[in-house]
């Protein structure tokens, strides 16, 4: 277990300097345009030489590596410049807006969990009946439904239609997790919610109807152990160690796919930070939500690869995968 | 002795028949099958085809000019003569989501087409060439793959500025990698197969071998996984329209509709349904061919998928499918040095 731990963080070096790298070049190569769009936002009347002598004044003159280490330097010690419109520092707005895209994730993974484990048990067990056949019916047409368009309609019913929630989530005139509210919460969840179980309803029945098939559950039935206490002792249990990994792996999936859905719902975290941030061309956040969103998948991805290795007793004591 | 012969010859011939209609049971349902999966297939086929011959022809088939304005008809609920309604300006809907499917389906098409080629030509490179080129290339996959969701894509079409063929580049950025590493995982698998080899002796160049050979040989799940793209594809490139990253209004498309008549909800909703509506269309008729035309190239899937072994689905997370390619490749690596032994 030690030597993989040591082998997989050894595995991250490169994948780490690739990340900021490539981020760090996508920037480089719109860094004229950058300058440019700083000083018009700041009202300065954009001539060479002032373009070139805020160049200076930012090192954007010096060579590619200097250039790229140097912000390394500054990601690493979460000094990334202010930003272009609100003159605010990077990192801190980056990190303000984070607690309310983890909470979004977590309550996302919550809900999912609370579908598609019991749905993709049932399925599973009653495979190629009716209720198999609904709950594969259900998961295609989650599967093919646009998450704006689930929300859109979330919103029609339950926000104009009904009157139940309200149709932002974020209470006016607050920023970050102060602005929010479990009422609000709910459709941004939801919309998460049904994209991410439509994809793990299926996966999970996959992986039990994998199990059933094994040769010792062939034999517990043929012993005459109750199906319910295999299913139970023997197939549950051998497939939390999938489930758990992929709601892991999850997680960072969702991390990266919460800006559409928090810019419909007007939820204050990162992914909406990193829209409007585009929108007003401001390069510097646009690069921290990159660079860190990132680095937070690496190391989630990390943690579930991690856990998975742990929780298999097989691979925790010795062999490899 | 002849009658006896006879009887003997009827009762072998009995036997065999016997044999051959038990033979014929087993194999019907398999038949069978296969043939219900080539109709559906045709069916899936001919109801893409449709979609695209409609996209194509758009401006051939609207109703009204999607594009001329008539006040006096906006936000018009749907009726016999707007069958989709109109929207602020009152423009006809249906129109509009008729031409918006030219701008969504090709360019969906386009992204696809050359992703597939792209991420094609470089795992065949990978895969076939080894070594220190392999490991470059793979390394590289590796970091966009780092790159959850709609992240990377994001900042490109951010930088890139708005416009539809932006946002086809930003997302074309971020999916080749998943390409090359099939491809590479195939192309592995077929390398030291003995029809290859059998190819190398008889003097093909390594072109050849490529192009004549190994292609043909990998271009089933290729095409499966392509196909399958389409409807991701269309829906994460009408999502960065969504927010204003890809189509600009007033070029028709389904999602920059979509967003553009976002806070008529209340008032109009088929304004923001009739896009919708299309996209899940299109979505599960592609959705549907692919998965069918999985099942009619390789048909073991079919067993998987009802149960049997392979847990992760084609939805599954990149990095385990990209695990399990990679423990694929490992074994093949390790098969094909002792081959190589063997035959030094």
């Amino acid at each position: 277990m030690r030597s993989y731990v040591v082998k997989r963080l050894l595995q991250l070096i490169p994948i780490l300097i690739g990340i900021t790298l490539l981020a760090y070049l996508m920037m480089y190569l719109a860094g004229g345009n950058a300058v440019e769009a700083m000083l018009e936002n700041q009202g300065v009347a954009v001539s060479q030489e002032v373009i070139d002598a805020r160049k200076h004044e930012l090192g954007l003159d010096q060579p590619f590596i200097v250039q790229y280490l140097n912000w390394l330097g500054g990601v690493l010690t979460g000094d990334m410049g202010v930003s272009y419109i609100s003159g605010k520092d990077v990192f801190q707005t980056f990190v303000s807006k984070l607690p309310a895209t983890i909470v979004l994730t977590v309550l996302s993974v919550l809900l999912t969990i609370a579908i598609s484990v019991p749905l993709g048990i049932l399925a599973a067990v009653k495979r190629n009946r009716a209720v198999d056949y609904a709950i594969r019916a259900l998961g295609f047409i989650g599967n093919s439904l646009p998450n704006f368009f689930v929300a859109l309609l979330l919103i029609y019913v339950f926000a104009v239609r009904l009157g139940w929630l309200p149709v932002v989530s974020s209470a006016i005139g607050r920023t970050g997790l102060a602005s929010l509210s479990l009422k609000g919460a709910i459709l941004p969840t939801l919309t998460l919610g049904i994209a991410m179980s439509a994809k793990y309803t299926r996966q999970i029945r996959a992986a039990v109807l994998d199990e059933l098939g094994k040769p010792y559950v062939e034999g517990a039935r043929a012993r005459g152990v109750p199906e319910r206490t295999i299913l139970v002792k023997n197939v549950l249990k051998s497939c939390l160690i999938m489930i758990v990994t992929l709601l892991a792996l999850s997680i960072g999936d969702l991390l990266g796919g919460t800006a559409i859905v928090e810019t419909i719902f007007q939820w204050d975290g990162v992914g909406k930070l990193a829209v409007d941030s585009i929108t007003m061309r401001d390069y510097p956040l646009i690069e921290a939500y990159v660079v860190w969103m990132a680095l937070i998948y690496v190391g989630v991805n990390l943690v579930a690869d991690l856990l998975y290795h742990y929780l298999d007793p097989r691979l925790r004591l010795g062999g490899e995968a | 002795m002849a009658p006896a012969g006879d009887d003997s010859q009827a009762k072998l011939e009995a036997l065999l028949q016997e044999r051959a209609q038990a033979a014929e049971k087993t194999v019907r349902p398999q038949r069978v099958r296969r043939e219900c999966t080539q109709a559906k297939l045709a069916v899936f086929a001919a109801l893409a085809i449709v979609l695209v011959v409609v996209a194509a022809c758009a401006s051939a088939v609207v109703p009204y000019d999607p594009y001329a304005q008539n006040l006096s008809q906006a936000l018009q609920a749907p009726s016999l003569e707007h069958l989709s309604g109109t929207d602020r300006y009152g423009r006809d809907l249906l129109s509009r989501i008729i031409m918006g499917g030219q701008s969504s389906i090709f360019s969906t098409l386009e992204l696809v087409a050359a992703i597939t080629v792209v991420g094609t030509a470089v795992g065949l490179v990978a895969g076939w060439k080894g070594g220190w080129v392999d490991t470059l290339i793979m390394r590289v996959s590796d970091v966009f793959l780092a790159f959850p969701g709609l992240v990377f894509a994001l900042a490109v079409a951010g930088v890139l500025g708005g416009g539809l063929q932006n946002a086809v580049i930003a997302l074309a950025a971020i999916s080749w990698p998943k390409y090359a590493r099939i491809v590479r995982g195939l192309t592995l698998a077929q390398k030291n197969a003995s029809y290859l080899q059998a190819a190398r002796l008889s003097g093909c160049t390594t072109r050849q071998l490529l192009v004549r050979h190994v292609l043909p040989n990998i271009a089933g799940p290729v095409l499966v996984t392509a196909v399958l793209d389409i409807g991701t594809m269309l829906m994460e490139l009408a999502g960065l329209s969504f927010l204003g990253l890809g189509a600009q209004p007033p070029l028709a498309e389904w999602g920059s509709m979509m967003s553009d008549n976002r806070n008529l909800l209340q008032t109009a909703p088929w304004t923001v349904v009739g896009p919708g509506i299309a996209i899940f269309i299109t979505v599960v008729v592609f959705n549907l061919l692919g998965d069918t035309l999985r099942d009619w190239i390789d048909p073991e899937h079919r067993s998987t998928r009802t149960g049997g072994q392979g847990w992760f689905s084609r939805r599954s997370n990149r990095r385990l499918v990209g695990r399990a390619i990679a423990a694929t490749e490992k074994g093949d690596a390790d098969a094909s040095a002792s081959t190589r032994k063997e035959h030094v």
